[in-house]
């Protein structure tokens, strides 16, 4: 049963390669989720991110290898048992009709009640003080149709800490919301991390955020994770040309010192991105994808080289005017 | 000790034991409102008919002490016709609401999906083909009805249901069914395309004990199950991912209820045939009444007893006993509400 194991973290996928049907999105692949850290996934769409967070919760058998929680299987452990230690903010959730904020949040008590267990004072505490963690307790009796998008967002966010898990997936919570609550929501994340001392792993779109936010990094392309570790130790130009195909600088973020990628300028990247960006963007698997992309990285080779000259140029300018804002 | 603490709408009762249980009030008193009102139509109902009984005389016979004239009456013609629609009600209640709340959509329902086509396919298909006594006719609609729900599931599972996918096909598997009926129709002989016609309607005339008792013990079978079952769907209607999240397994409760579905749905279209619309109608109007977000699943039940027997009450009233089945009341009902509920989905622009 709890087979003593190298890794002693709580939550690690080994070798899996993770399938929708027929379609393989990763393969031999292999992470761990350092304890007590705030683990953000970065990577192009498609690259197997929201994939990965999906296995990691067990909300997608792996076809091959397997995801471990604690030390077990997590398809073999009891599922309320799971949710119990691990909670998950999917990107789709559905608001039932006229249920209220309280109501909402109380719902992820769940795995801790039974049929002759159905709301105990600590249930009542709990959905309180999650409520309260996350500023909506004075919405508690509002409808959850009627509140903005980023209210929203932190009545689901209360409601999976009401699921009171040491460990918290989140899959790109910041999705839909504008700049402002993309912060807020962030900040929220933070101070989870760092106030409850919770294990927090989010999927995040902006590099710039998740660089910012996170303690741990993990960079994935096309399936496989290229690169692991602090923000500040892995976050490079090359790093971010590899995964992206973006090409651009990588400065210190004047508020918090973490790295901040900076686009190159739309001329200097005129030539060489075109043939990059398309193998950026390109999907995984899908032999008609990978084929179309190649084609299109090589007919942009001829103009490569005056491109990769531009941009160099471009970019000294940029770093200068940089140094000049500091 | 029991200590009684006000939670938003609901009242929690928890002892010091750890036992602790919820309710929402406005549903319960919705729950005691219906249960009283399908009793008193039920003492009406059995009062009514060529040979009128007081509601008094009616108690006094159910409770063991009546006239001997009476308690036949009452005990062998009038009370399993009216258990008969009370628990055939229930089901289609119940099952309506299941059905709902799993595809996330009021259409789809039963009614609509054509579970009670395939039920009359069943049916039909005895009546005409064999010239089956009633208990065969009962089986064949049971198989009918089971045969279309599997094929609905086959058709338009792909991970998991949802909401106009499984209506799409529903709608396209009950013009299939209902063409196969016209034509079983058209091959029958006169005398048995007019027992066809009857029971297709859907009526409560003439149903005795013998229809009773495989109804109940289905129902005690099944209405637990759900209910058990019914917390975990509740968490279902926020979407699959946030179930699992919260730990529900996820597929084998939704395949657990919708086969609890399309047995209760069946058995109570083989019991009574097809009463249209009360799956339909019943869980919405229970939901209005409750104003309680979930799948209302005991408001549901109860709702669809009343109105299954208020609507016979209601057929016999006006049109004297057994002229007119209970069936075409439910229908007009029903379908003048469908049309509404579209309106008001057109309006919200969710279609």
């Amino acid at each position: 049963m709890n087979d003593k194991r190298s890794t002693v973290n709580r939550l690690s996928a080994e070798n899996v390669t993770l399938a929708y049907d027929q379609r393989v999105i990763a393969e031999q692949l292999s992470v761990e989720i350092p304890d007590n850290s705030f683990t953000v996934i970065v990577g192009p769409n498609a690259c197997g991110k929201s994939t990965l967070l999906r296995a990691l919760s067990r909300m997608l058998k792996p076809s091959e290898g397997r995801v471990l929680l604690d030390g077990q299987v997590i398809q073999s452990m009891p599922a309320k048992k799971v949710a119990r230690t691990l909670g998950l903010l999917p990107q789709s959730s559905i608001a039932p009709d006229g249920i209220t904020v309280g109501d909402l949040v109380g719902r992820g008590r769940y795995p801790h009640q039974g049929l002759l267990r159905q709301w105990s004072a600590e249930d009542e505490r709990v959905v309180r003080e999650s409520m309260e963690s996350t500023g909506v307790a004075e919405l508690a009796d509002r409808y959850v149709d009627e509140l903005s998008g980023g209210q929203r967002q932190r009545v689901w966010i209360a409601m999976a800490l009401a699921q009171q898990t040491p460990l918290l997936l989140l899959d790109e919570p910041t999705t839909y919301l504008d700049i402002q609550h993309q912060i807020d929501v962030l900040d929220l994340c933070a101070e989870l991390h760092e106030e409850q001392g919770r294990t927090l792993v989010a999927v995040l779109h902006d590099l710039n955020h998740a660089a910012r936010y996170a303690t741990h990094l993990i960079a994935m392309r096309d399936g496989k994770v290229i690169a692991e570790g602090a923000p500040g130790d892995i976050v490079t130009a090359e790093l971010v040309e590899e995964a992206f195909g973006l090409r651009c600088q990588v400065i210190d973020d004047p508020e918090t010192g973490t790295p901040l990628v900076v686009p190159a300028a739309r001329k200097a990247r005129a030539g060489a991105a075109r043939g990059s960006g398309a193998t950026g963007a390109a999907e995984p698997a899908g032999g008609t994808d990978a084929a179309e992309s190649a084609e299109s990285a090589e007919s942009d080779e001829s103009v490569n080289s005056s491109g990769i000259e531009a941009g160099d140029a471009v970019g000294a300018a940029a770093k200068a005017a940089a140094k000049e804002g500091s | 000790m029991t200590t009684t603490v006000k939670a938003m709408r609901t009242r929690s009762v928890r002892t010091r034991g750890g036992l602790s249980l919820r309710l929402d009030v406005r549903a319960s008193a919705v729950v005691v409102g219906l249960l009283l009102a399908a009793l008193g139509a039920s003492i009406v109902l059995i009062g009514t008919g060529d040979f009128p009984i007081g509601a008094g005389d009616v108690l006094k016979t159910l409770l063991g002490d009546g006239e001997a004239g009476q308690e036949f009456i009452v005990r062998e013609l009038r009370l399993p016709r009216v258990l008969v629609g009370l628990l055939v009600g229930a089901a289609l209640g119940l099952g309506g609401a299941l059905f709902q709340t799993v595809s996330r959509n009021p259409l789809g329902s039963p009614d609509v999906l054509g579970l009670g086509q395939g039920a009359t396919a069943g049916a039909l298909v005895m009546i005409v083909l064999f010239s089956g006594s009633a208990a065969a006719v009962t089986v064949g609609a049971l198989a009918g009805g089971l045969a279309t729900g599997f094929a609905i599931y086959l058709l338009a599972w792909k991970r998991g249901v949802h909401g106009y996918r499984l209506v799409l096909v529903g709608v396209g598997v009950s013009a299939i069914v209902t063409a196969v009926n016209g034509y079983l129709i058209t091959k029958a002989d006169l005398v048995d395309a007019a027992r066809a016609v009857v029971w297709m309607t859907g009526s409560l005339s003439g149903r005795d004990w013998t229809q009773v008792w495989p109804l109940l013990g289905l129902s005690a079978v099944l209405v637990p199950l759900v209910l058990g079952n019914a917390r975990a769907l509740r968490m279902m209607e926020m979407g699959d991912d946030v179930s699992y999240a919260l730990g529900v397994r996820v597929e084998r409760v939704r395949l657990l209820l919708m086969v609890a579905a399309v047995l209760l749905t069946a058995s109570a279209t083989a019991a009574a045939g097809p009463v249209g619309f009360v799956a339909l109608t019943a869980p919405q109007l229970a939901r209005r009444l409750t104003r309680s977000p979930g799948p209302n699943l005991v408001p549901s039940l109860c709702m669809g007893a009343t109105l299954l027997i208020v609507a016979d009450w209601a057929s016999q009233r006006a049109f004297g006993a057994d002229q007119l089945p209970v069936g075409v009341v439910t229908g007009i009902l029903g379908g003048v509400y469908l049309l509404w509920l579209l309106v008001m989905e057109r309006r919200a622009g969710r279609i």
